[in-house]
């Protein structure tokens, strides 16, 4: 359920606020508003625009140019599966293809009770554990296909 | 202060924390207590010591003896035996690969032995989140002498004198671009930290920022005050939420000593150092879309010149290094250039660190000499290649580096040699081949890489990355032709030649590495429809050994598309053409029954 | 606390020594015998008592350690003291009240207590 538009936007005004009329603010403050409501609600990126002065079409440049900004709700976890080059050679494609298969996403899909999103990044830079996946903040390593889903299923 | 007879140092950094070491940590605490020793034995946290495999680490010393892969469950063991009657647990001690030896001691463990730590010298050393430990190990000495005794230029001098070269990928001299920044007219100047390592297999910067904050912001803080700069900025990608969290804890206590900010240790001088987030694009490590990114715009690069000396950050002169560089300049400023100077080879002075990984028994993080040759780092520090198998190339320089045979192996690491053979020093990731890695897919891999990541702004990069790319999956789908090669060829030297910045310039570099030094493999791949390392799964087939089945059926109760076939009188067997090749039988078979060909 | 000068930061680093000093590995060691039979003869309070008298006099380049039994354990508790180019002392029958008297001679005046010595080593 993404929440009421006159709360999005009272919300939003209140993180631009620190930032109307500084320097390089735009990120930071899409940072901000997306850890408030998990992804970048259209809403709020028009009050961002107003209140920044930006005009829409550069905020969405911004906001679709970087991997980290997200136009649509997203899971409760995030499941970042680590594709980088370690974890490669030690067989991380097994790794996400099989959370793929139980949880019946694609890769940047949402399952449908918005338990998980599952991203592939580029690297978590943690190769010495390859493979190696993030949920939300913690670091997981020397994953097998078997050992994802344990690690899944602790996540409510 | 109590007199800690014993220090336990428990690392927390990403890689050791994956592992359980907060667990750990807490439990250790506990049992200390419950034991009594809470007054006698210090428990501290560390961050990375770099070898991430072996984690959770704990070291205690006095006696410096490094435990691996430690969990709850051995920690009575080691509170009671170790610390409480000192006998060594020699079951957690670490053992060398090749000879099944333990290693009592932490310095004598060949990874550390051989290693030459300057950038990475506190790491695993100190508690990153207490300023004091910095300083005990002459943390801020290099600042107090520069303000105290040195006029800027005479830091920038020293600089010039010990060789430094950029840590980040380039390699340019780095006294050579702060003496640009510091002649450049401005009334504001930056220095910027580019802490957005990127590249896939390289942590060495993450862990310099978990485990040492502070020879960042003071070797930062050098350069602003050689530079004439008064403001700064670490740009960290988002990724490394606890490299954040460091470095603002370490900023803080920075400032509450009066080490940065207004009127740095009672002088005239002051620098103001602050945070930016990535927000995940590959391309901000490229400096001019680093810039554009703090701006808050798309982080695309732009043209050079002007470079970012005369007109940088808001159109002011401005500095950027990397991580290790700015880590190396406090060494550097403390003991002199002519020291620094002093290490490495005629060109290439210093250390650089490497983050061994891929298929050697110890990954990890080596600092060593500049000229170190790459037998001694795969095959002394990392201890060879897991399973004794045979090596078979090492990727130097992450997606914009190239891929090295067994011939190179003797080759000493330096900008110029793997310049020369098609590598390049890049961030310093290295990753080990075995016979199981297929160049082919390797190549392809880094170019899916920078081909999602080319910001889009020059046509060679965003155009010519797409079609390598096409090419490569026909190749490795079965579908390719000979000609395809002198394209893929062709195509690459053009994307090397004409993109307008760093990612488009190297991103060909795997690919003309492989055509170099494994155009057989292409070959195979295109001639006989076969991959030589059975990876590409378009090529390969899964069967079942009649001899080895033992009916029990996992295999077709597990598969996904239900095209195995048999019951308890006949051997199972696959239906090649429902087969889509996903491995899980291989996976499942208790018996080894099931294999690639 | 601002660090206003060189002296200032000297002074921080000074009292910080302590803090990682431990982890260098002294070359100074003194060494307790904590094997089941020292525990039993009382090398816990021995322990305890090195630790207070170093703590009293400062003392912090010294490292302690511990270590299982050495096979003299009717001599027990033993303490070892090992200075840097000298040989390694074993001193037997250790009491908490013999404590300061070893560590004022031994590690501060570097004279070997000869009636407590067990036995010596290169």
């Amino acid at each position: 359920m993404s929440p009421k538009k006159p709360e999005t936007e009272e919300r939003t005004k209140q993180i631009v606020a620190p930032w109307k009329g500084t320097h390089g603010g735009t990120i930071p403050v899409l940072q901000e508003v997306q850890k408030e409501f998990g992804y970048l609600p259209e809403d709020a990126l028009m009050v961002i625009s107003r209140e920044m002065k930006i005009p829409p079409s550069e905020l969405f440049g911004v906001a679709t140019f970087y991997a980290q900004f997200h136009l649509n709700p997203r899971g409760r976890h995030i499941v970042r599966v680590c594709r980088g080059t370690a974890c490669h050679v030690r067989g991380s494609l097994a790794i996400l293809d099989k959370i793929k298969k139980v949880l019946q996403i694609e890769e940047n899909g949402t399952t449908e009770d918005l338990r998980y999103t599952l991203e592939p990044v580029a690297c978590l830079g943690a190769c010495g554990l390859a493979p190696v996946m993030m949920v939300d903040e913690e670091t997981h390593g020397r994953l097998t296909p078997d050992k994802v889903m344990e690690i899944l299923g602790s996540y409510e | 202060m109590a007199f800690y007879r014993a220090h336990v140092l428990v690392c927390k950094g990403t890689g050791c924390n994956a592992s359980g070491s907060s667990s750990v940590f807490d439990a250790l605490g506990e049992e200390i207590r419950k034991r009594g020793l809470d007054q006698e034995v210090a428990l501290v946290e560390t961050g990375c010591h770099g070898m991430c495999e072996m984690g959770p680490i704990v070291v205690i010393y006095p006696e410096g003896s490094l435990y691996c892969r430690v969990s709850v469950d051995d920690v009575p063991e080691i509170v009671e035996e170790h610390l409480y009657k000192g006998r060594l647990v020699h079951r957690l001690l670490y053992t060398t690969p090749d000879r099944k030896v333990k290693v009592p001691r932490y310095r004598d463990i060949p990874f550390y032995s051989k290693q030459h730590r300057i950038a990475l010298r506190n790491c695993g050393y100190i508690n990153p989140d207490n300023i004091e430990e910095y300083i005990a190990r002459d943390g801020y000495a290099a600042l107090a002498k520069a303000l105290t005794s040195m006029k800027p230029e005479e830091v920038l001098s020293e600089v010039k004198t010990s060789g430094l070269r950029g840590r980040g990928g380039g390699g340019f001299p780095t006294g050579l671009k702060w003496e640009f920044c510091r002649k450049a007219q401005g009334d504001k100047k930056y220095v910027i930290c580019n802490a957005d390592e990127g590249d896939p297999g390289a942590f060495m910067d993450r862990s310099i920022l978990e485990g040492d904050p502070h020879a960042i912001i003071e070797g930062m803080t050098l350069g602003a005050y050689a530079m004439g700069a008064d403001e700064g900025y670490i740009y960290c990608r988002a990724e490394y939420p606890l490299a954040i969290k460091r470095l603002v804890g370490a900023i803080t206590h920075a400032e509450e000593f009066g080490l940065i900010g207004d009127n740095v240790m009672d002088t005239d001088f002051s620098f103001h150092l602050h945070i930016k987030e990535g927000a995940g694009a590959f391309v901000c490590g490229e400096e001019t879309a680093l810039l554009a990114s703090i701006e808050g715009e798309r982080g695309m690069p732009r043209p050079r010149p002007p470079f970012p000396a005369n007109k940088g950050l808001w159109g002011k002169p401005s500095n950027i290094n990397n991580v290790e560089t700015w880590a190396n300049v406090p060494n550097i400023i403390r003991n002199g250039g002519s020291w620094y100077a002093s290490i490495g080879t005629e060109k290439s002075k210093g250390t650089k660190v490497f983050a061994l990984t891929g298929k050697v028994n110890n990954t990890g993080l080596v600092e060593v000499p500049m000229g170190t040759t790459i037998r001694d780092i795969v095959f002394d520090m990392g201890g060879g290649i897991l399973k004794d198998r045979k090596f078979k190339a090492v990727q130097i320089g992450g997606p914009s580096g190239g891929c090295l045979t067994e011939e190179h192996l003797d080759l000493p690491v330096d900008y110029e040699s793997l310049t020369a053979a098609g590598a390049i020093m890049g961030s310093g990731g290295l990753v080990v081949m075995d016979e199981d890695t297929c160049m082919v897919d390797v190549a392809k891999f880094f170019l899916e890489f920078t081909q999602r990541e080319s910001c889009g702004k020059c046509v060679p990069c965003r155009e010519g990355t797409k079609q390598m790319l096409l090419i490569l999956e026909k190749i490795t789908s079965g579908k390719g032709r000979m000609e395809d090669l002198k394209i893929l060829e062709d195509l690459a030297i053009m994307v090397k030649e004409m993109s307008l910045c760093g990612l488009g310039q190297t991103a060909p570099n795997p690919v003309l590495t492989t055509l170099r030094y494994f155009r057989d493999e292409y070959e195979t791949h295109i001639r006989d429809k076969k991959c030589p390392a059975k990876a590409c799964s378009a090529l390969i087939s899964y069967l079942i050994d009649p001899e080895k089945c033992k009916k029990c059926g996992l295999c077709a109760r597990n598969c996904p598309v239900k095209c195995i076939s048999g019951d308890r009188n006949t051997p199972y067997e696959i239906d090649q053409e429902k087969c889509i090749k996903c491995g899980t039988c291989l996976e499942v078979c208790p018996f080894q029954a099931v294999f690639k060909e | 606390m601002k660090v206003k000068s060189l002296e200032d930061l000297r002074k921080i680093k000074e009292n910080a020594k302590d803090l990682t000093s431990a982890r260098s590995g002294g070359e100074t060691r003194v060494i307790v015998g904590m094997g089941t039979c020292g525990i039993a003869a009382g090398a816990r309070e021995v322990m305890t008592a090195i630790l207070e008298e170093l703590e009293k006099r400062g003392l912090r380049h010294v490292a302690v350690e511990t270590t299982g039994c050495i096979g003299m354990c009717q001599r027990e508790p033993l303490v070892d003291i090992i200075r840097p180019g000298e040989p390694r002392i074993t001193y037997g029958d250790v009491s908490p009240g013999d404590v300061p008297g070893i560590i004022e001679e031994h590690l501060v005046n570097g004279r070997v207590v000869e009636d407590k010595v067990v036995g010596q080593t290169d």
